[in-house]
């Protein structure tokens, strides 16, 4: 099956780029590049005409299959629209990109990151099991933040890549948990089953939660309010960058899985209202922000966060479809989703397109600020008549494919006050209100890339290079896009049927093949309320560009100058300065204080263990009897024991714990145990000899200085501690669960051929555990030579000292 | 025997848990050592004590006592060592270079 192979070759050329870039360290390197992108748009396209009948591919590879994970492809018609705008805007960015970088820019990495990029989008969008899904989700993330970063000497691009890769990781998070939850609840990680048994679900404790989880992901990614602060940040990365994830793929990612969890959670009200509602608001709070851009880019990033919202609302309205069986009124609410998936094509061609232009402005002539832009459109005929056609275009203006789907989407809020079964009540009528307004913002923003670029006084002198048309090359992708922007205006069902159409199917699959799912597409509908809104907004929207400079204030009003992104910086440092006060007050560098943590814990756990479960058992019948020598042995070690503790000086103390290792030597000779009797005394020796060595060295010790107070907390510590290990010990001796596996071993000689059962367990049976025990000492050997002989540095003492 | 050298044991560990908690180094050490000689002790009864006979095929018929917890005890004596042995040295040296044995004079400066 092709699908697993269009999702690896990405991966498989993002390999291999570095080792190519090797022997072609120019930008040819981006030709190979090219090959990828255009030859799985080609097959994908071949795909087409069997997915517009309604065949769907599965092709599963079995991976984790008891846990539910296994590497599942599942194309359909939603997966087709975002599977070409990947490879197929894919191409034309890497094309760009070749005429856009300069060949001092280590290309290598940037197409490595581009190609991984490229492979976990596509994974995204075709892997039909959950956990899958949500990897190749993060691995986005991870590109997306290495691409932000690509200039990483700059410390905005450092910021900016912090700041998606914390907002949309978080979100990707959230959303785990949620599959996590949909798991539990449906028992499988596969969307289509879940669609398929999601109705037995809906009154789960869990559904709501992994709802609200999945959501939130979705918005993280999508730069839905009020998580869309990083995207404008995200504006650091390349030109070619922000054109490709940052307004036509990956922002994209969060509409995906709204668009194709709608089936699961649609027809919720919670759905309809988060999706809605917060679609609107990102709507509305995008435009307005993007009229008081100074740099184009940050206008174009303000621009895409609200034309997300825009189709993230209509995904909203249209979910609502789901709230009830089929009927005549049900299709009309699937319009909205209609209108939602036409101008996600849409916005990413023209958006595409806009972003370039940016791009070729900022290479030709060094800078993106609007105030010493103007006058561009003789010098730059061409990229003035693409971004012309691209603003026109974002403006809802005919003749391109931005005014149908603008006419659509304004269709579709107007239908919003005839939904009575969510009882929306006021909202019926705020929605197209908002809607409406946000448009007007949006026809003044692109008003301003337009006659503020191409039009008034040139400035030559505030431009760091002359002004010159760019190269062909560089002009070859956004006119592509263009003319698909004028070219679907004019052909817009020919969309209709090849692509949108199966992607409805996939949405609503209970409405498989009914009648006015997919709508006629038409430029002209006579004259109704949408083209009154429409003309509505073209006249105020002009008005109010007109009068720019007496309205710019409201943004300069105070209320407005606190902002997300000042929460955002100041909860960051907050949260840095916060744990680092935490971790101070309890790293303290001294190691009492460590140990005294340690046994805390000890005592809480163990302790409070034993007796929580009451389940210690202490059986003392079975113990051997004790005889004489051996109770004066044992009092002898306790003495020696205590004494320890009040010895005046070092030597009585290191002689009293010799006391104490040979005694244990005979305690073994009684204990059946000479190996460990020979060993011991041995051990013992040496160890008191170099105690003795080293006391040579050493300072004699003081008594301990410490408070009262201190003395008496450790004195209740390790009293604790010793009672805790007593009894658990005897606990243990109490409840003997399982039978020695020591017999085994008594049949030494005819496994191992060794008479001495203790040894051959060592030598034989655990040979591997000897074997690095020595490792383990001639480590230590290695470090006790190297501490002693180890010359220090001066350098570093200085540092030290300081 | 067993609860008593449980017992034995327990009150090892609580002085070696004193020892570790001292501010001199060589009182730290020694308290590994201590509680080293718990641990050897505690995993001895863990067996059973002076049930059957030494472990060697041929000196005694009428069964054998546990085996296994010897041989584990022999590897943790060796090892105990190394680990003094590195402790004293490290001891030494840190006491060459800083001219301490305290730990609390030890402790690095404030926000390192």
């Amino acid at each position: 099956m092709f699908i697993p192979i269009v999702i690896l070759a990405p991966f498989m050329a993002a390999l291999l780029v570095p080792f190519i870039y090797r022997h072609i360290p120019n930008r040819n390197i981006g030709w190979f590049v090219i090959i990828i992108p255009l030859t799985l748009f080609l097959i994908m396209v071949s795909f087409i005409p069997a997915i517009s009948k309604g065949k769907t591919f599965i092709h599963t590879i079995k991976w984790i299959d008891t846990a539910g994970i296994n590497f599942t492809t599942y194309l359909d018609g939603l997966s087709m629209i975002f599977v070409l705008l990947i490879t197929g805007i894919g191409a034309l960015v890497v094309l760009y990109s070749i005429y856009y970088l300069s060949e001092r820019e280590a290309l290598g990495r940037f197409y490595a990151y581009l190609l991984l990029f490229m492979g976990s989008m596509l994974g995204v969008v075709l892997s039909d099991n959950l956990m899958v899904l949500y990897v190749f989700w993060e691995l986005t993330s991870i590109s997306s933040f290495l691409l932000i970063a690509f200039w990483y000497h700059r410390k905005k691009s450092r910021y900016g890549a912090q700041k998606s890769l914390l907002i949309t990781v978080s979100g990707g998070i959230a959303m785990l948990a949620g599959f996590i939850m949909l798991y539990v609840m449906t028992n499988t990680f596969s969307v289509r089953e879940i669609i398929a048994t999601i109705s037995d679900y809906t009154g789960n404790s869990l559904f709501v939660p992994a709802m609200v989880l999945v959501l939130l992901g979705a918005f993280t990614k999508s730069a839905q309010f009020p998580f869309h602060i990083w995207l404008p940040d995200a504006m650091e990365a390349p030109t070619p960058v922000s054109a490709y994830l940052h307004s036509a793929t990956m922002v994209k990612a969060g509409i995906y899985i709204v668009a194709r969890f709608t089936p699961v959670f649609g027809g919720e009200s919670i759905w309809f209202y988060a999706v809605t509602c917060v679609g609107i608001i990102t709507l509305f709070w995008g435009s307005f922000n993007a009229v008081r851009q100074k740099d184009l880019k940050a206008l174009l990033a303000y621009s895409t966060v609200s034309q997300l919202g825009l189709i993230m609302s209509l995904l909203g309205l249209g979910s609502v479809a789901h709230a009830n069986d089929y009927n005549v009124n049900t299709i009309l609410y699937t319009q909205a989703t209609f209108a939602a998936l036409f101008h996600l094509i849409n916005h990413a061609t023209f958006k595409g397109a806009l972003f370039m232009v940016v791009g070729i402005l900022d290479h030709q002539l060094g800078t993106r600020d609007i105030r010493r832009l103007g006058g561009l459109m003789a010098l730059m005929p061409i990229t003035f008549t693409v971004a012309m056609i691209g603003s026109f275009s974002m403006a809802g203006l005919p003749p391109f494919n931005g005014f149908l789907s603008k006419e659509m989407f304004f269709e579709a809020m107007l239908f919003a006050r005839h939904f009575d079964e969510l009882s929306i009540g006021a909202l019926a009528t705020l929605i197209p209100v908002i809607a409406w307004i946000a448009s007007v913002f949006t026809f003044v923003y692109s008003m301003i890339i337009v006659f503020q670029t191409f039009f008034g006084a040139h400035q030559p002198a505030r431009l760091d290079r002359e002004a010159h048309e760019a190269p062909i090359g560089m002009l070859v992708s956004p006119i592509v896009l263009v003319c698909f922007v004028v070219g679907i205006f004019f052909f817009p069902n020919v969309i209709g049927k090849w692509i949108l159409q199966p992607a409805m199917a996939s949405i609503y699959p209970a409405l498989e093949g009914a009648p006015g799912l997919v709508p006629r597409i038409a430029a002209w509908h006579g004259f109704n309320a949408t083209l009154a809104l429409t003309v509505g907004v073209v006249v105020v929207g002009a008005l109010l560009y007109r009068y720019l400079q007496y309205w710019r204030g409201i943004y300069t009003a105070s209320p407005l100058n606190w902002n997300l992104d000042t929460l955002y910086t100041n909860t960051l440092a907050k949260l840095g300065s916060g744990s680092e006060a935490l971790t101070n007050r309890y790293m303290t560098g001294y190691l009492k204080d460590y140990f005294v943590y340690i046994f805390s814990f000890f005592i809480v756990l163990i302790g409070g263990g034993l007796l929580w479960l009451g389940s210690f058992h202490i059986d003392t019948s079975k113990d051997s009897v004790i005889t004489v020598n051996e109770y004066i042995i044992i009092f002898v070690m306790m003495i020696a024991a205590c004494a320890i503790l009040f010895a005046k000086a070092r030597t009585t103390a290191i002689l009293l714990n010799g006391v104490l290792g040979y005694s244990i030597a005979f305690l073994f000779v009684i204990f059946r145990a000479p190996d460990l009797a020979l060993t011991q005394i041995i051990v013992e020796t040496v160890t008191t000899t170099l105690f003795l060595l080293v006391f040579y060295f050493l300072p004699e010790w003081k008594r301990e200085s410490s408070a009262v107070v201190t003395k008496l907390v450790n004195g209740i510590i390790s009293v604790a501690v010793g009672v805790v290990v007593t009894v658990l010990a005897l606990a243990v001796q109490g409840n003997k669960m399982f039978d020695s596996i020591s017999l085994y071993f008594e049949d030494s000689y005819n496994l191992a051929g060794g008479k001495n059962i203790v040894n051959t367990i060592l030598g034989d049976f655990r040979a591997f555990d000897t074997m690095l025990e020595v490792v383990v000492l001639f480590i230590a050997g290695l470090a006790v030579f190297s501490i002693i002989k180890l010359k220090s540095r001066k350098e570093e003492k200085d540092v030290e000292s300081e | 025997m067993e609860t008593l050298i449980t017992i034995l044991a327990g009150v090892l560990v609580t002085i070696a848990v004193y020892l570790l908690l001292c501010r001199n180094i060589v009182r730290v050490i020694l308290g590994t050592a201590l509680l080293s000689h718990a641990v050897h002790l505690l995993l001895m009864t863990m067996g059973g004590l002076k049930q059957g006979g030494v472990p060697l095929i041929g000196e005694h018929e009428a069964g054998f006592t546990d085996a296994l917890p010897q041989a584990l005890i022999l590897t943790a004596i060796v090892i105990s060592f190394a680990v003094t042995a590195f402790l004293l040295v490290l001891a030494y040296r840190t006491y060459k270079e800083t001219g301490s044995a305290d730990l609390l004079e030890l402790r690095g400066p404030k926000n390192e």
